[in-house]
C-alpha cells in the first residue's frame, strides 16, 4: 500500500524506475562481478550489438538505441527527436505506414519506443524465431523512412494530445517541467523532452527529416538483443540485417552548453484545483555518472538510499514516524545522463503541517546530515541493498536492454555497468560525506510546491 | 522515486487502467494462456497440507510467491469502505517482536520485498526474495500473515497514507472519472466502491475492526499460491509451512451477489481541464462464459491491439485525435464487463466518441474477417510466452489459473482453445457483445457538443 500513494506524491514511471539506470537496480556481492555478462561485436559500418543470454522462455527482447535525444535539438525546435520517434512507425520503401507494427502483432510480439534527453530507442519482444523479421524492418527503418506531410500532421495532433494527457491535465507534471527549466539555466536538459507546444506545432517536414538523415545511421547506434538466443546466432543475423546499411559520412559531435556555478536559490509555486494535497521538492544539480569524478556518483546512489530509499530511509523515519509533519518523503539520485544529474528530494505534509514548516524540518534534517555524518552501519546497509538490485535486474527479459543501452547512450561503457557492484562496494563514509556537501550543500537549487485550491 | 517520470515518453498506448480496481482484477485474468517450452507445472503440497504451484527456474538465484486470500475490498462492511485496505497496508508494517522499523528493516537488509494489496474480488501478496534469504522471507511471510501486530503508530501512520491518497484521488481527473464510472455501473452494489475505500469509513476503523479482519479472512481455506524461481519442490514444501501453516483453516468467503452495469447513456463531469477523459462499457462475459475467448478475440481487433487496433487506427492513426485509445475484457468475481478509455481535446470529444459508437456499431453488424481473426489468434498465441520472463509474472500466472479454475494442464491447452474458435462463433459473439446503445460512459472536461443524458452526481 506504501507503494500506492508513492504513485500519488512521487513520480517513479511505472515498472520503469531502472531507467533511472544502473542506479538503483544493479548490484551485488563484489565477488561476482559480473552483472549481466553481456558479448558485443561492432559491424564494418559502426553499428554496435550487444547480446545477453537468458534462455527462460523462448523469446527474445531486441532494441535499438540512437544517441540523439532532446538535449540534441537545436533551440527553437523541441520536441523533434520525440516527435521523430512517433514518425519512425509511418513506413519506408518497403513498407506502408503502421505496416511494421502489424507484421510484428501478427508475429505474436509487442513494440514500443520511448526518448529521452541523450537517446532514443525502439524495440521489439517477440518469439526467438523471429528475430531476423524483426531486424530486418529495424534496419530497413534506419536509412528508409519516408515521410510526408499527409501522414506528419494527424501525428503531430496526436503528440499534441499526449502532451496535453501527461502533462497540462496534470499540475503535478506542470511543476515538474517548470522546475526543471527553472534547475538548467543553460544546458537543453531544461527544456521538456516532449517539447513545448508552440514548437511541437512549428516543426516542419523538413525539421524532421533533416533531423533524422542527420542522427539516423548505424554508427553511434546500438543494438541490444537479450533473451533466447547464442551469441553466434545473434551476430549473424545482425551480419544480415544491418551489415548491407552504408556507414554515414559523418558523424555529428555531440556537444552542448554547461551550466554555470548556480548561486541563487529558486521557489516555484503553483495552486491548482486538480491538486487534492500539498506537496513538496526540491531538485540540485548533481554530477552524472559519466562525468563523476572517481566514485562520486556512486556514493551519490549510495546518498539517495541512505536519506531517501524507502521506510527504513533516514528522511522517513524521522519525518513521518518520528516527528509527524510528514506522510512521505523520499530522495532520489538520477545520474543516468550524458551530462548533468540531478539530485532530489520529495515530501508531503501531514494534515496541518505548512509547507514552510515541512521545508524547515526536511532542511534540519539536511543540516543534521552535513554535521553529524552518517554511520559505517548506515553506510554498509546502503550498499548491501544497492547490490542485491543487480541479481533482481537479472530476473527480466528486458531489464539487461535498458541498463546497457541506457549507459551506452550515456557515455558509460558495458565495463562500467558490470563493475557497478564492486564501485558500490569500494564507497567509503568519506565518499558520501563529499558528495553530501557537493551536492547538497550547493546554494543554488529549486524548490517546487504544489498547492491545493481552496475550491475546485 | 523521482522526477523521472519526465523522462520517458512512449510514442503510444501506455496500459494505464484508470480504475484502480478493475487494474487489480484484470491483472488475474489478463493474458492467462499457453506456453510453449517451459518447464510443467509441479503441484506441491507441504506436511501441514499447504498448496501450492511451483514453477521451478534455477537460472536467476530469485523466488517469487504470489498468494492470494479469495475475498476482497467487496467485503469490507457498511460503514468500513477500506477495511481491507487498509489490513493490507499494515500485515509489513510489524508483526511478532518485531515493530514496524524493526520488520522493515529486516525485510530491507536483506533485499527481500513482500507487498499486500486489496482488489475488489481477493487480497493479494507477493515477496520476493534472493535464494539466499528464503528461510528468512518465509519466515516473516509467516509472521506477516499470522502475527500482525497492528501497532496504533503505524495504523494511524497508514490511516493518514490512505486517506491522503483518496484525498488526491478526489481531484484526480483520471481517478474521478472513473469514480464515477463504477457508481453510475453500480449503484447500491459493493463494486461501485473503490478498493480503497472512503475517507469517512476509514477515519472509524479500529484496531479491533483490524485484528478480526485479519483472523476472518487470512485463512487456508480462501488461500491460493503461485511460486516461481530458483526453489525445488521439496524446498518449498518446508517454506510453505513456515508462511502459511500457521493460518487458521476458516471458512470460505461469503459471496457479493451477482450484478449488471445499471445504467446506460452518457454522463459529463464538469472540469476545467484542456483534454477530456472519456470511460466507457457495458456488460461483457466473466472469465467462466465458454464464449471469453471468443470474445478476447473479437476485442482484441476492436481495441486491444496497440496501434493495430481498429479503434487505433481510426481514431489515432487516421485522424489524430488521441493518444491512446483502447477496450478490454474486465471479468470481475460477479459482473463481466467490456470497458474502454480514450482523451482527446475538448473540442474533438464529439467527434471521437461518434468513431467509437461507429466501431461498436460496425462489430456488432458485420463482426470481424477471417484474416482478422487469423491474425488475432497467432496474436493471443504467440505473444503469451512475453508473459513468461520474470519470477513474479510466472508466480502470479500461476495464481491465475487456480483463482479462475482453469487446471493445471491450462498452458498446454490454451492454444487450441484458441485457435479452435471459428469466425462464425467470433461472430455470432460479437453481435451478442457489442450494443452502442447499452454503453455507459463517463466523461470529465469540458466537452464540447456532448450533450449529457444522465445527471453527473451532486
Amino acid at each position: 500500500m506504501r507503494a500506492n500513494l508513492s504513485h500519488f506524491l512521487i513520480h517513479r514511471p511505472a515498472g520503469l524506475g531502472f531507467l533511472g539506470v544502473a542506479a538503483s537496480m544493479l548490484s551485488f556481492q563484489p565477488a561476482l562481478a559480473d552483472v549481466f555478462k553481456p558479448e558485443t561485436f561492432t559491424l564494418d559500418n559502426g553499428l554496435k550489438v550487444v547480446v545477453v543470454s537468458n534462455h527462460r522462455a523462448p523469446v527474445v527482447s531486441h532494441m535499438i538505441w540512437y544517441p540523439v535525444g532532446s538535449a540534441d535539438e537545436s533551440a527553437g525546435k523541441s520536441g523533434i527527436a520525440h516527435f521523430l520517434e512517433h514518425l519512425m512507425f509511418k513506413g519506408t520503401d518497403t513498407l506502408g505506414p503502421g505496416e511494421f507494427s502489424e507484421i510484428v502483432a501478427r508475429n505474436g510480439g509487442k513494440e514500443n519506443a520511448f526518448t529521452s534527453f541523450d537517446y532514443t530507442a525502439y524495440f521489439q519482444n517477440i518469439s526467438r524465431d523471429r528475430l531476423g523479421l524483426v531486424m530486418q524492418h529495424e534496419a530497413d527503418r534506419m536509412r528508409g523512412l519516408r515521410l510526408d506531410e499527409a501522414v506528419i500532421e494527424p501525428e503531430r495532433m496526436v503528440v499534441l494530445e499526449e502532451r496535453r494527457g501527461r502533462v497540462d491535465n496534470n499540475p503535478a507534471a506542470i511543476l515538474r517541467e517548470e522546475m526543471r527549466a527553472a534547475l538548467f539555466l543553460n544546458h537543453p536538459y531544461g527544456r521538456p523532452i516532449i517539447g513545448w507546444e508552440d514548437e511541437i506545432s512549428a516543426l516542419s517536414l523538413k525539421d524532421v527529416t533533416d533531423f533524422y538523415d542527420r542522427h539516423y545511421a548505424p554508427s553511434g547506434a546500438v543494438v541490444v538483443i537479450s533473451g533466447d538466443v547464442t551469441f553466434d546466432e545473434a551476430r549473424a543475423l545482425a551480419q544480415t540485417h544491418y551489415g548491407p546499411i552504408a556507414p554515414a559520412a559523418q558523424r555529428p559531435i555531440r556537444k552542448r552548453p554547461g551550466e554555470p556555478a548556480q548561486r541563487v536559490s529558486k521557489r516555484l509555486a503553483l495552486t491548482s484545483p486538480l491538486a487534492g494535497r500539498p506537496s513538496w521538492r526540491r531538485s540540485y544539480l548533481a554530477p552524472s555518472y559519466n562525468r563523476a569524478e572517481g566514485l562520486q556518483a556512486h556514493a551519490a546512489s549510495v546518498l539517495g538510499e541512505i536519506l531517501g530509499g524507502g521506510p527504513t530511509s533516514r528522511l522517513y523515519k524521522k519525518l513521518v514516524i518520528e516527528d509527524k509533519k510528514a506522510i512521505q518523503a523520499a530522495a532520489y539520485y538520477d545520474g543516468s545522463a550524458y551530462d548533468l544529474g540531478t539530485f532530489n528530494l520529495s515530501a508531503a505534509p501531514a494534515d496541518g503541517v505548512g509547507l514552510d514548516d515541512l521545508e524547515a524540518a526536511l532542511e534540519a534534517e539536511i543540516e543534521r546530515l552535513r554535521d553529524d555524518g552518517i554511520t559505517q552501519a548506515e553506510l554498509d546497509r546502503a550498499k548491501q541493498r544497492l547490490q542485491s538490485g543487480a541479481i533482481f535486474a537479472r530476473d527480466s527479459l528486458s531489464h539487461p536492454g535498458y541498463t546497457l543501452g541506457a549507459a551506452l547512450m550515456t557515455g558509460r561503457s558495458i565495463d562500467d555497468v558490470e563493475a557497478w557492484p564492486e564501485r558500490i562496494a569500494q564507497v567509503t563514509l568519506e565518499n558520501v560525506m563529499a558528495v553530501v556537501e557537493d551536492i547538497l550543500g550547493q546554494p543554488g537549487h529549486v524548490t517546487g510546491e504544489l498547492t491545493p485550491s481552496t475550491s475546485s | 522515486m523521482s522526477v523521472l517520470s519526465y523522462f520517458y515518453h512512449q510514442p503510444w498506448r501506455i496500459f494505464v487502467l484508470t480504475l484502480s480496481w478493475m487494474m487489480a482484477i484484470s491483472s488475474l485474468s489478463a493474458d492467462i494462456g499457453s506456453a510453449h517450452a517451459t518447464t510443467p507445472i509441479e503441484r506441491v503440497v507441504s506436511p501441514g497440507g499447504v498448496e501450492a504451484w511451483l514453477i521451478s527456474d534455477p537460472s536467476v538465484p530469485v523466488i517469487s510467491v504470489d498468494f492470494m486470500f479469495v475475498g476482497g475490498a467487496s467485503l469490507d462492511p457498511d460503514g468500513q469502505e477500506g477495511l481491507a485496505s487498509l489490513a493490507a497496508s499494515l500485515l509489513n508494517e510489524g508483526a511478532g517482536d518485531y515493530d514496524s522499523q524493526a520488520f522493515l528493516g529486516r525485510l530491507a537488509d536483506q533485499s527481500i520485498t513482500m507487498n499486500f494489496r486489496a482488489g475488489a474480488d481477493t487480497l493479494g501478496g507477493t515477496l520476493k526474495t534472493l535464494t539466499e534469504n528464503g528461510a528468512e522471507a518465509f519466515r516473516l511471510l509467516g509472521l506477516a500473515l499470522s502475527e500482525p501486530r497492528f501497532d496504533s503508530e503505524a495504523v494511524e501512520r497508514m490511516r493518514a497514507e490512505l486517506i491522503a491518497g483518496l484525498q488526491q484521488a478526489a481531484r484526480k481527473p483520471d481517478q474521478i472519472v472513473g469514480k464515477v464510472w463504477r457508481q453510475a455501473a453500480f449503484g447500491d452494489h459493493p463494486y461501485a466502491n473503490t478498493p480503497q475505500g472512503d475517507e469517512d469509513a476509514i477515519r472509524a476503523i479500529a484496531i479491533a475492526d483490524l485484528q478480526r479482519f485479519a483472523q476472518d479472512h487470512l485463512t487456508r481455506s480462501r488461500l491460493i499460491i503461485g511460486v516461481c524461481g530458483d526453489i525445488t519442490p521439496q524446498e518449498l514444501a518446508g517454506y510453505l509451512d513456515e508462511a502459511f501453516g500457521a493460518l487458521p483453516v476458516g471458512d470460505p468467503p461469503s459471496d457479493i451477489p451477482e450484478t449488471t452495469v445499471q445504467q446506460r447513456g452518457v454522463m459529463v463531469i464538469d472540469q476545467d481541464i484542456p483534454q477530456s477523459i472519456v470511460l466507457f462499457g457495458h456488460d461483457g462475459p466473466k472469465r467462466a462464459h465458454p464464449d471469453y475467448f471468443a470474445a478476447r478475440l473479437v476485442n482484441y481487433v476492436l481495441g486491444g491491439g496497440g496501434l493495430t487496433s481498429r479503434l487505433a487506427d481510426e481514431v489515432r492513426e487516421k485522424r489524430g485525435l488521441v493518444y491512446s485509445i483502447y477496450s478490454y475484457l474486465n471479468p470481475l468475481r460477479q459482473a463481466g464487463l467490456i470497458n474502454g478509455r480514450f482523451a482527446t481535446g475538448n473540442d474533438s470529444a464529439n467527434q471521437a466518441l461518434g468513431v467509437v459508437r461507429e466501431e461498436w456499431d460496425r462489430m456488432a453488424q458485420h463482426g470481424i474477417s477471417a484474416d482478422e481473426l487469423r491474425d488475432a489468434q497467432t496474436y493471443m498465441t504467440g505473444a503469451f510466452p512475453l508473459n513468461m520472463t520474470t519470477t513474479s509474472s510466472i508466480g502470479s500466472l500461476l495464481t491465475a489459473l487456480q483463482y479462475h479454475d482453469l487446471g493445471i494442464d491450462y498452458l498446454e491447452r490454451r492454444d487450441a482453445l484458441i485457435n479452435d474458435v471459428t469466425l462464425e462463433q467470433a461472430n455470432r459473439v460479437a453481435a451478442d457483445l457489442f450494443d452502442s446503445d447499452q454503453l455507459l460512459i463517463t466523461i470529465i472536461g469540458r466537452p464540447k457538443d456532448i450533450e449529457a443524458t444522465l445527471p453527473a452526481p451532486g
